[in-house]
């Protein structure tokens, strides 16, 4: 089983990243299972999502996710809030949003395996709005490969609608810049 | 056949409302409820389901429209949750009383104040005496197979059937579950003519005035009847885990062979305290769990054989009963205080306002229990403890 801690600020979408790449993860015969966290649920407060997705069993455990194996960051003034990385498993990654070169976000944090994309700038130029999520859906894929970029397709369609080709557009593109080392 | 979904609680819910052609559907949005209403309004308006929608202003109308609609003879439903359950409280009692087989959803929620919109059982404990079947569902699945049971159970014996599906833990998770094709369900659910419908070409009181001389008399007769629904409602799980292959019963066991200790839990945690059961098994230790799934009518039978080969019994309650403790433990306890050899029952409080409880916390309530009796007996078994507070 992969556990997925999704880290954002209300409005960003992070709950909607995790049910997305569930549903994908589902349609590809898998078992996942999303759940959002327990916070405050209004635009700017930060947000948490749990998502897990395992290849043989049910998933039974409905606790929060405590040692992920993978954290993605939609919003990186969350990395000034507290320290997110410290709960990473060791051989865990990290999938960041940032403006940041690679390398000097690497240098700044305690992390071995790190992803990083300037979701920001996809979502501003494509989508035209400062949403994330779907951006960094194509981080998460590139950086784990945990379900296949097409299986998106469907649930983009579904959720999006006509708006659905726009972020299908910004997936691929974060999907092909995020530098994973 | 049924397929492999990947779905919502919420929408694993209004699916089976969909699925069994409810006639009338009232309810008023509340989190964490609220996508339930939300998708049986969206079907309705998409042509989906073809059922009257009424818009209420509150949950105490919620419940009186389906009062009404049921008393005319159409399959009803409404779901609520935390407060809104307890507005739409004194609405509760009537259907019940009457005879009608509404069916209700709640995704119990915490009860304020602090003002709380997560998951616990207080919603739920204040329920316990409303007169309706009641039964706790662990995840999406069960959401969805035992609202089409509650239709079939409330329909037989003429009572209202609720199902509690915890708030947001169920309600707001994704997960894959089985959706049976729909020929299937209204196959198990089929239309039904309530005996004594309200129609003015052949007309019957509903809900009399009762001065004392009768009174007594109706409520005898209600518990007789509630009572009597047992036997229906194990006929209908028997017959839906022969038709869809899963099984349900009152109270349902998990590694319970040679237990000498057992967890009982209600509700979605039921599945992580499984992996600590797990886990106490690979250590060696004669563990096992207890899931109350029938909360109303109360199993008394299926309980007693549950723990008759138990030295300890560890109870968990998602509510707290000021002045009194876990108010599922105390039904435990007097269902089993008659029992010729009485076993230490110890209660622990948690979960409380969505409080995550872990599987190292389901750990240590089974050891804390053994030291507890062993420091303090039967004594020391009194008190509940509340798990996860910080000092």
């Amino acid at each position: 089983m992969i556990e997925i801690s999704v880290y954002g600020r209300g409005g960003q979408g992070a709950v909607t990243l995790a049910e997305l790449v569930a549903l994908a993860a589902i349609s590809e015969g898998k078992h996942a299972q999303s759940m959002p966290s327990f916070g405050p649920e209004r635009r700017g407060a930060p947000v948490l999502a749990f998502l897990r997705v395992d290849e043989r069993e049910r998933i039974k455990i409905r606790s929060v996710i405590t040692e992920p194996d993978v954290l993605v960051v939609l919003d990186p003034g969350l990395l000034e809030v507290g320290d997110v990385f410290s709960q990473l498993k060791e051989d865990g990654i990290a999938v960041v949003n940032t403006k940041e070169p690679h390398e000097v976000l690497k240098s700044k944090l305690n992390v071995e395996r790190l992803a990083t994309v300037d979701a920001m700038d996809i979502a501003k130029r494509v989508l035209g709005l400062p949403i994330v999520n779907t951006a960094m859906i194509g981080a998460l894929l590139k950086a784990t490969g945990i379900v296949r970029l097409e299986s998106l397709d469907h649930q983009l369609e579904e959720r999006f609608g006509k708006l659905a080709a726009k972020n299908k557009a910004a997936m691929v593109e974060a999907y092909n810049k995020t530098v994973v080392g | 056949m049924g397929r492999i979904v990947g779905l919502e609680g919420s929408f694993a819910v209004a699916e089976a409302v969909r699925m069994v052609n409810a006639d009338v559907i009232a309810a008023y949005p509340i989190t964490p409820q609220t996508h339930i209403v939300e998708r049986l309004a969206e079907m309705i308006a998409d042509g989906e389901l073809d059922a009257e929608f009424i818009c209420v202003e509150s949950e105490h109308s919620a419940m009186s429209a389906c009062v009404g609609a049921s008393a005319a003879g159409a399959r009803v439903f409404t779901c609520s949750a935390g407060q809104g359950l307890e507005l739409m409280h004194e609405v509760l009692y009537i259907p019940s009383s009457m005879r009608l087989p509404v069916v209700a959803v709640a995704a119990n929620r915490a009860l304020s104040a602090p003002l709380s919109v997560w998951c616990d059982h207080s919603d739920a404990m204040s329920l316990r005496d409303i007169g309706w079947i009641q039964m706790f569902a662990e995840n999406n699945q069960q959401a969805f197979d035992l609202t089409v049971c509650a239709y079939r159970m409330a329909e037989e014996v003429l009572f209202p059937a609720m199902v509690h599906i915890d708030g947001f833990f169920i309600s707001h998770v994704i997960e894959d579950m089985e959706l049976p094709a729909e020929d299937e369900v209204r196959d198990f659910v089929p239309d039904y003519e309530h005996p004594f419908v309200l129609d003015p070409d052949k007309p019957v009181s509903m809900g009399c005035y009762a001065p004392p001389f009768i009174y007594p008399e109706t409520k005898k007769a209600q518990e007789v009847a509630f009572e009597a629904t047992k036997s229906k409602i194990l006929a209908t799980w028997d017959e839906f885990g022969r038709a869809f292959g899963r099984y349900y019963s009152p109270v349902e066991l998990y590694r319970m062979e040679d237990a000498r200790i057992a967890l009982l839990v209600m509700g979605s945690f039921s599945e992580t305290a499984m992996l600590a059961i797990d886990e106490m098994r690979d250590a060696g230790e004669a563990v096992g769990l207890i899931r109350l799934r029938l909360w109303r009518p109360f199993p008394f039978a299926e309980l007693r054989a549950a723990v008759k080969d138990i030295e300890l019994l560890v109870v968990l309650d998602r509510a707290i009963s000021f002045g009194m403790g876990g108010p599922v433990c105390s039904e435990v306890r007097s269902a089993l205080y008659n029992l010729a050899d009485r076993i230490p029952i110890i209660s622990f409080i948690g979960g409380l306002g969505g409080r995550d409880i872990s599987i190292a916390e389901f750990k240590y309530m089974i050891k804390r229990a053994q030291e507890r009796v062993k420091e303090a007996g039967m004594e020391g078994a009194e008190m509940p403890e509340m798990i996860g507070i910080r000092e």
